[in-house]
């Protein structure tokens, strides 16, 4: 077995399995938990557009605020951005969400994907850079922050020098690549990047509160 | 007959003009990216050089490897091989049968000890005794330890015999291995294909000729003249990879336009061999060309790496069950916490009411 048959088989296999397991366990455990009943007469009964409202509103930067967010808000958008075109309209990928899910969309030029990898990357690096030269950012970052960095740049790197042919031999680089996701994979449900699946229901759930007590959003 | 039996000698024996053999000379040459003056001194080298005595040993393979050698489509480059090497001992094309042919074998090891080139294709069975295989009454493994003894190189023709091969796949009822898993102390060079290129086989041929050494090999014992980039390097298909234009069936728009066969499995990008600059069948065209995938014949292991038709970058497991008794293993533990954690909630609000 070489290294590519290695990470598209039992590395993949195992990277799916804690995946899928790590983001189940922590889904229905949070989903599941109890509540605090509310005795209070609720101003508005359908809390749900609350939720909704809430998800959006909070995703763009509040006016008082703006100056000092704006920076760092575009930065995260656009490697967030890049990102999606990244692993969702890169022809090899959806081959292989394919494979996984049986859906298919139309993928986006290569030429595309290549400008919004090195955008994603510039993004990302100044994130971090920004993380370690802010000294309140610096404090109160942890293990996790950098890691969940880590573990999200070294596939665009990868996947980078994959298409490029650069550095190795392109089956080695694609079996890089591929471990590397592996690795995504293994740390997402544990790490900070869960806040991609957490954001919802940490933001829905107060958008509902605030609108069942009439709050403005 | 009394004169030494030059390549030069023979080749006018059998009526080869002086104007073709320069022309292999220089097509060999430029196959293998050698200066344009190499040609001449090959075709001098050669003209002077000695007939290589060659003995080949077939042992698990199709023959494969050999037809495609004698159905070249080119008689020049057949016939150029034949008249290079004195093919001593060939199983498929020699006229000896039984004793006789072993004798020969004996014979052209005993005469020429040490300055043979042994040539194998087909993979060698080590299970059981090697019993799977067996030539006279002799194991291809003790034919093969034998008979490499007083080789001067030994050229592995064929990926069965350079890694195994079909014959190696998974479950490998055979224990089928490489030479080069059996023979460690000698130099090997591995030609591997499924079956290799004829030109392939014929230029290298000629440069063991030449030179009197292997050429430069690869970290898998390919001479990188031949094996140094990979098919998708040099695929004419190569621009409409890189602007995401992909075929999805053998027979859609794309499929008619030329696209890029990655989606319908091609494995050219994983694949080290010369069939997109030198082609087959004397340079007619090669696989892609006609519209399939490269299945990645001249890799180890080509056999073992999922479906022809599966994109490369596509797991090889099939993962439905790991992932579906994941998710179950991930509600049963997440309900166990979230009872856990309800309980605690409880207890925590009891005691606040006391
Ligand atoms: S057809 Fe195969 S070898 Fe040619 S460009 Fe596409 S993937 Fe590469
Ligand atoms: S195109 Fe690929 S599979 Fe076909 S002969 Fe060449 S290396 Fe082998």
């Amino acid at each position: 077995m070489d290294l590519l048959q290695f990470a598209r088989g039992p590395a993949l296999t195992w990277a799916f399995a804690i995946f899928v397991f790590g983001m189940t366990w922590r889904l229905v455990g949070i989903l599941l938990l109890k509540r605090r009943p509310d005795y209070s007469e609720p101003r508005n009964t359908a809390s749900w557009t609350g939720a909704i409202k809430l998800i959006i509103t909070r995703s763009w930067p509040h006016r008082e605020f703006r100056k000092r967010t704006i920076f760092g808000l575009s930065v995260g958008y656009i490697f967030h951005i890049g990102l999606a075109i990244v692993v969702f309209g890169f022809a090899p990928h959806i081959m292989f969400i394919r494979s996984l899910t049986g859906l298919d969309w139309p993928n986006l030029p290569n030429a595309v994907i290549y400008i919004s990898g090195a955008i994603t990357i510039a993004a990302l690096i100044i994130v971090m850079g920004r993380r370690l030269t802010n000294p309140v950012m610096r404090l109160i970052s942890n293990f996790d922050d950098y890691f969940s960095w880590f573990v999200t740049i070294t596939p665009v790197v990868t996947g980078m020098l994959a298409v490029a042919h650069l550095g190795a031999r392109y089956e080695t680089l694609l079996a890089i690549h591929i471990l590397s996701i592996a690795l995504l994979l293994v740390w997402f449900p544990f790490g900070k990047l869960m806040h991609s699946a957490l954001i919802f229901i940490s933001r829905g759930t107060t958008g509902a509160l605030f609108e069942r007590k009439g709050a403005s959003i | 007959m009394n004169e030494p039996d030059t390549l030069g000698a023979s080749l006018t024996r059998s009526g080869v003009s002086r104007r073709s053999f320069l022309k292999f000379c220089t097509a060999m040459a430029s196959l293998m990216a050698l200066p344009p003056s190499a040609a001449y001194a090959m075709a001098d080298a050669l003209n002077r050089a000695q007939r290589q005595s060659v003995i080949w040993l077939s042992f698990q393979e199709c023959t494969g490897c050999v037809e495609s050698l004698t159905r070249s489509f080119d008689p020049t480059l057949e016939q150029m091989i034949f008249e290079m090497i004195s093919l001593d001992y060939q199983e498929t094309l020699q006229a000896a049968s039984g004793e006789a042919a072993e004798l020969a074998r004996k014979q052209a090891m005993k005469s020429s000890y040490g300055k043979y080139v042994l040539i194998v294709d087909g993979s060698i069975p080590t299970k059981d005794g090697g019993v799977y295989s067996t030539i006279a009454g002799i194991s291809n493994y003790d034919m093969l330890v034998e008979t490499a003894k007083g080789a001067a190189a030994i050229v592995a023709v064929g990926t069965c015999s350079a890694y195994g091969g079909i014959p190696h796949a998974n479950p490998n009822p055979t224990g089928a291995v490489a030479v080069s898993d059996i023979i460690k102390d000698k130099p090997i060079m591995n030609v591997p294909g499924c079956p290799p290129i004829p030109s392939v086989i014929a230029g290298v041929l000629a440069y063991f000729v030449t030179y009197g050494k292997l050429p430069e090999l690869d970290h898998i014992g390919r001479p990188k003249v031949f094996f140094a980039d990979t098919i998708h390097d040099r695929c004419y298909r190569r621009p409409f990879y890189d602007q995401g234009k992909f075929a999805k069936t053998f027979d859609d728009e794309g499929a008619r336009n030329g696209w890029c066969l990655y989606e319908l499995g091609c494995k050219g990008p994983t694949t080290y061999n010369a069939c997109a600059t030198i082609k087959w069948n004397g340079g007619i065209s090669f696989p892609i060309e006609s519209g399939h995938g490269c299945l990645g014949c001249s890799e180890p292991n080509f056999w073992d790496k999922g479906s022809f038709y599966q994109p490369l970058p596509t797991p090889l497991a099939d993962n439905a069950p790991v992932i579906a008794a994941a998710t179950l293993g991930g509600i049963a533990v997440g309900t166990v916490a979230a009872v856990v954690s309800r309980k605690h909630q409880a207890d925590i609000s009891t005691k606040e009411e006391k």
